[in-house]
């Protein structure tokens, strides 16, 4: 089973150009999080809808994602307004269920939507290895592209290691409980994983040294921008306009 | 003791991506190519580790944060590796998010090169295992401590209203201070009887690497 997977497919979303749906996505969050506005807030949401609905995201896996991130915000939505003063919407005995705190927490789960939305239909579409490539392309760091290769390469690898060493405590009759034994034995296979890891990374230093390794990659997958990636980025830097007038005219 | 997209407000937000990438950029320096396959490899461990085992606690079970063994072990790198964990966390799990990943690296990231100041050196030279287990506990204890009153403070900032979160997490928090430090202790124990050569990656970048 492996975790390192994206959400693959052959819609619209997934042919555009890698590197515009990096540059928009970044774009469309930092100017989501800065926005105060209901109406940019609620655009930016059926913007995200729709992006996560043109790439056909599964129901089951973005269900779950969401509920992740929404379990949070549902603590925030029950406990802000009560501690935040304000004018109080609904009272039940001392507990003051404030405006200003109910509006704040709903502001905060739109944007925080809206952009999860965005990046999941937007960049969790992306094959993971060419996320390396495209970003090789828009100039980050070659050593940090480097280890983000590495660490999804061998997550994996290093997740059935894992599994492969708990079968062998759980054949030897190991029961996690709360106690010194339990975490003394996970605190054992976290140190042998990291063995392992050493060792595993000394072999693939070899076996590319062996290769006349010299410090780069090579970088194959070169990206053309098509005529969608054009349209793409004119009705992302559109609405990405649309979006921050209407929160300077509102603000 | 991630901060989710859309909780922290620009200024905020920018503030952490610029602190991050000055610390990445440091721990990018330090890190030499041929130790890339190392840090990357021992992320990935770490990573794993962190996500799937659960300690029993109470009547509950928490992850292991394990950014104080990171910093032990990677130095200054540990800063680039959270920054690309995190990202990959937020991208195949929806821990964290995009416009929070400085923040968020600068919580996990920053404690381990503290830890690794305060206890690296010192767990390199101890000999008796009581000694290695007391240091790793130290280090394991501190960067999630560290790493909290970091998150609480980030938080704050983000809005006074989530003060009352802060003081929801600290009971918990505590207990998972003492957790790490013990799980930390273990693991430096296992790997100063085992293969004591684990913490010669940070020593090697302390000493080759910088000006």
């Amino acid at each position: 089973m492996s975790c390192t997977t994206h959400f693959a497919g052959d819609t619209v979303v997934h042919h555009l150009d890698p590197r515009a749906r990096i540059v928009m996505t970044f774009a469309f969050s930092f100017l989501v999080a800065l926005s105060e506005e209901w109406w940019v807030l609620g655009a930016s949401l059926v913007v995200g809808a729709l992006l996560v609905s043109l790439s056909r995201i599964p129901a089951g896996a973005l269900a779950r994602r969401l509920l992740r991130l929404n379990a949070f915000l549902a603590v925030v939505l029950l406990l802000i307004p009560i501690t935040a003063p304000g004018r109080p919407v609904l009272e039940v005995g001392p507990i003051h269920y404030g405006m200003e705190g109910l509006l704040w927490s709903l502001r905060l789960i739109l944007r925080a939507n809206a952009i999860v939305l965005a990046f999941t239909g937007l960049l969790g579409t992306v094959e993971l290895f060419t996320l390396g490539h495209a970003f090789e392309h828009l100039r980050v760091p070659r050593k940090l592209i480097h280890l983000f290769m590495f660490t999804l390469r061998y997550l994996d690898v290093l997740h059935h290691e894992y599994e492969t060493l708990l079968s062998a405590m759980k054949a030897r009759a190991f029961r996690p409980g709360m106690n010194l034994h339990t975490y003394s034995s996970y605190a054992n296979l976290v140190a042998m994983l990291l063995v392992r890891s050493l060792e595993r990374s000394e072999r693939i230093m070899g076996a590319m040294k062996c290769r006349g390794f010299r410090g780069k990659f090579r970088v194959f997958r070169h990206f053309a921008f098509h005529r969608r990636d054009w349209v793409f980025c004119g009705i992302g830097t559109l609405v990405l306009v649309g979006i921050g007038l209407r929160e300077i005219a509102g603000g | 003791m991630h901060i989710a997209d859309g909780v922290a407000p620009v200024p905020v937000a920018a503030a952490g991506a610029a602190i991050a990438a000055a610390g990445v950029a440091w721990g990018l320096r330090v890190l030499k190519d041929e130790q890339i396959p190392k840090a990357a490899l021992m992320s990935a461990a770490i990573f794993a580790a962190s996500v799937v085992i659960r300690l029993p606690l109470g009547p509950s079970a928490v992850h292991p944060v394990l950014n104080g063994l990171a910093g032990i072990l990677l130095g200054w790198a540990a800063v680039p590796v959270f920054l690309v964990s995190l990202f990959l966390q937020a991208l195949l799990f929806q821990f964290g998010g995009i416009t929070t990943l400085g923040i968020n690296t600068v919580t996990m990231g920053f404690p381990a090169v503290a830890v690794y100041g305060l206890f690296g050196g010192r767990l390199r030279r101890a000999r008796t295992r009581r000694c290695t287990f007391l240091l790793g506990f130290g280090a394991g204890a501190s960067a999630v401590l560290l790493s909290f009153a970091l998150w609480a403070g980030v938080l704050i900032l983000c809005g006074k209203q989530l003060a009352v979160i802060v003081g929801l997490a600290l009971g918990p928090h505590l207990a998972v201070v003492a957790v790490e430090g013990m799980f930390t202790g273990f693991v430096a124990g296992f790997l100063a009887r085992v293969y004591p050569a684990a913490f010669d990656v940070s020593e090697q970048m302390r000493r080759e690497g910088g000006p």
